[in-house]
């Protein structure tokens, strides 16, 4: 006992400070949102699409990218020849709407906060039920990661819960395989409207690498509505956390708080 | 037989037209006397298609085995041809094929006679057109989960029936469990819910999308499955890959071992609703995870492992942060680790649950964690080491119970041993070489490479056909192997020991549906 009370106090107060204080630096080759220089493209290049795993760029007419299909690899920045890629370290990706996802050199246009009605009834207690569909378990970790300690997701008054019929809305993984997306769509019909939906990971926005597979439905949004798209391969647990805190309002809270 | 024939070694490319045909006789009796005399066991046994045979004179469906010497470090690879139909199973002598002539049954439709389980693996359709092992009409859905599940009748004898939707934040997969009252008879586990067909989307490549297949076969093993295939690649290329790329590749999956091995000590106690240790190992998870994306941007090793090298060198300063990070991390993990060794209630509820015999462990093929916990010591690294493991060794730790108390042990033994090893490879990086150039693969020609994830033996299998193409991919994760060891763990134990047994393993989903 004597033990696990020094433990405690070696250990210490582990949660961060963010939202209201600064988050967590990101490790200096982390890939967060890409910054798209299409003056650069030479006429007629399609060496980025070209390589591009997922087809996340677009090979005709100016420069794309659809961040709901990035992976986040590195094979675009290698084979540009003009520099006209490039990764930031800008962790804030998630958007209410999955045509906002193409970027074309414009600034992100960031998920807004629920509808008044919805964010009355959420804004202070989310319960999210997370469904897999198909993921890799790096999405699944990075959902569940948030729940630690130093996340600690509890204080948003968001939480994960074990039945559908206590949630609020869904939080899917996952390109939804053929063989999941009967238990999704049961999944989905047991919790009690109003619902959310949130899409996270590459996966669950398009399919990710398995886009086209007829093993699957590439994403969440082929099978139910989707209200929040985070994408990334995982996404870092800040930019979830960025996103859920968009969709309910709470960050600019959050700021105001001292 | 007898002599060197399809005689190899772990990452070392091999022609096919050395691969010996077996009669199916001569295959059976080949695999069911070297695992049962030879001190064999079966690294992977899988179906191709009939132009991956590199002989176009082939009738039938081939099927190829690979067979482990651990002892010695050998691989031994043979093949036969089974008449497209059926073929006898080795599973009444060899029960650690039964999963893997469920899935030649299920990809090619082969039905194997005498096989006492043979059901469908992952729930889909066959690669071959109008070839069904089951007789199920090709236009058929193949709803999953729906099986003919073992039952155990009797008064007050009662079904609990688990997923696929769990209450966690996990995988999905369904459970049966045969009880009275509290006491598991048997427990069945039908999985498939994740595939995603990974196997049948690698064929014809390498394509711009294979290594993101990889690097998601199982995602929590990136790095795993990542080194896997850049071996293989690399052996049927002929490309030399540099002392410092292997050191980080290391360096990386001996960090991918370290969150895993340290997360699951903490779900282990929390599952014991010991929430100290729990709390701690949670976060300090996250600290390792943090250290892989020190190294390449991503916390589970996203873009780090490239055929031919890695995708990012080690700067003096990555190297200086993360033996520091490291430092400390030692210092917690140990103080969080050890809590749990101190406790009564915890080692109360750890011993004698779910505990597997050697016997079984040995008969079922358990590998990693798992087997070494049951005073088994086979481990890829020591036993056909590639890549770095070939200069440095990492001692193999074993546990002798066999119960969730020596799969919890061993991990911590595993961690303290990774820990150094990474610290020593920080210390001495060898200088900074070339990154090989891949070409061309070799056509006609076969590698098995093998490496020990944190979940244990990853085997992929890569066979090229006339053009240098993959004409056949064969991906085995850990999980498959230890699936079953999960459902024996439960054998006389309680349904409430089912989330204990579960983490101990902590086995894939993704990686066992591909």
């Amino acid at each position: 006992m004597l033990k696990a009370l020094l433990a405690r106090a070696h250990q210490g107060h582990r949660t961060m400070p963010y939202p209201a204080g600064e988050p967590p630096p990101m490790p200096d080759r982390f890939r967060g949102a890409p910054a798209l220089d299409p003056a650069k493209c030479p006429d007629g290049c399609r060496s980025c699409a070209d390589v591009c795993p997922t087809d996340a760029i677009s090979g005709d007419g100016p420069l794309a990218l659809d961040l709901g299909r990035c992976l986040f690899c590195t094979e675009c920045v290698t084979a540009c020849p003009e520099g006209a890629i490039a990764f930031t370290h800008d962790y804030r990706l998630a958007t209410r709407r999955r045509e906002d996802l193409v970027v074309r050199g414009q600034a992100l246009p960031l998920a807004d906060a629920l509808e008044a009605t919805l964010r009355r009834l959420f804004g202070r207690s989310l319960k999210l039920r997370v469904v897999s569909a198909g993921d890799c378990n790096a999405c699944s970790a990075d959902v569940n990661v948030l729940g630690t300690i130093g996340w600690d997701l509890g204080r948003f008054g968001i939480q994960y819960v074990a039945s559908p019929r206590h949630a609020d809305g869904l939080l899917i993984t996952g390109p939804v395989t053929e063989n999941m997306r009967l238990a999704l769509q049961k999944t989905y019909d047991a919790v009690p409207p109003p619902k959310i939906v949130i899409a996270v990971g590459a996966c669950a926005i398009s399919g990710g690498p398995y886009a086209g597979h007829p093993e699957q439905h590439d994403g969440a949004a082929s099978v139910l509505p989707v209200d929040l798209f985070i994408p990334g391969c995982p996404p870092h647990p800040l930019t979830i956390l960025d996103g859920l805190l968009r969709l309910l309002g709470r960050l600019e809270e959050a700021r105001r708080v001292p | 037989m007898t002599g060197t024939a399809g005689r190899t070694r772990n990452g070392r490319a091999l022609a096919l037209r050395d691969v010996p045909w077996l009669p199916p006789a001569a295959f059976r009796e080949w695999i069911v006397r070297g695992v049962c005399d030879g001190g064999r066991r079966v690294a992977a046994y899988f179906g191709a298609t009939r132009e991956a045979a590199g002989d176009e004179a082939v009738e039938g469906v081939p099927l190829y085995a690979v067979l482990a010497d651990d002892t010695n470090g050998r691989l031994f690879v043979a093949r036969s041809t089974s008449d497209g139909a059926t073929f006898e199973s080795v599973v009444p002598e060899v029960a650690q094929a039964h999963l893997f002539e469920r899935e030649i049954a299920e990809q090619y439709g082969i039905r194997f006679e005498g096989h006492p389980w043979l059901k469908p693996v992952r729930f889909h359709r066959s690669y071959r057109p109008g070839h069904d092992a089951w007789g199920r009409s090709w236009d058929a859905a193949i709803p999953p989960g729906v099986v003919d599940f073992f039952r155990v009748e009797g008064d007050e004898v009662h079904e609990v029936a688990v997923g696929p939707v769990h209450a966690g934040v996990i995988e999905p997969g369904h459970f049966r469990f045969q009880c009275h009252g509290e006491h598991v008879f048997h427990l069945e586990i039908a999985l498939g819910y994740q595939h995603r067909g990974v196997e049948r989307a690698l064929m014809g490549g390498p394509t711009k999308r294979t290594m993101p297949y990889m690097e998601t076969v199982a995602g929590d093993t990136t790095i795993g499955h990542a080194l896997a295939y850049g071996h293989a690649v690399e052996a049927l290329a002929g490309a030399p890959v540099s002392a410092r790329a292997h050191a980080i590749r290391g360096i990386a999956l001996e960090l991918e071992r370290l969150a895993n091995h340290v997360g699951d000590l903490g779900a282990l106690a929390g599952d014991v609703a010991y929430l100290p240790t729990a709390s701690f190992c949670g976060r300090l998870r996250g600290d390792f995870l943090n250290m892989t994306a020190e190294l390449c941007g991503s916390r589970f090793g996203r873009g780090l492992v490239r055929p031919g090298g890695v995708g990012f060198d080690l700067e003096p300063a990555h190297v200086e942060r993360l033996e520091s990070r490291l430092a400390v991390a030692r210092t917690e993990v140990t103080e969080a680790v050890e809590l749990l060794w101190d406790t009564p209630s915890v080692r109360e509820r750890f011993e004698r649950t779910g505990t597997i015999s050697p016997d079984d462990a040995a008969a079922i093929g358990l590998v990693g964690p798992a087997a070494r916990a049951c005073g088994i010591p086979r481990d890829v690294r020591h036993d056909f080491p590639a890549g770095i493991y070939r200069f440095v060794h990492v001692p193999v730790m074993t546990a002798h119970a066999g119960d969730v108390n020596s799969r919890a042990y061993v991990r911590w033994l595993e961690i303290q041993q990774s820990i150094q090893f990474i610290l020593k490879q920080l210390g001495g990086l060898p200088t900074k070489g070339r990154d090989a150039t891949v070409g061309a693969m070799k056509p006609d020609a076969l590698v098995v490479s093998l490496t020990e994830g944190w979940r244990g033996e990853i085997c992929h299998v890569a066979m090229t056909d006339a053009a240098g193409r993959f004409s056949r991919y064969k991906i085995t994760d850990p999980s498959f192997h230890n699936w079953l060891g999960l459902a024996l763990a439960l054998r006389s134990g309680q349904i409430s020991d089912f989330p204990l047994c579960n983490k101990s393993f902590n086995l894939s989903y993704c990686g066992h549906d591909l």
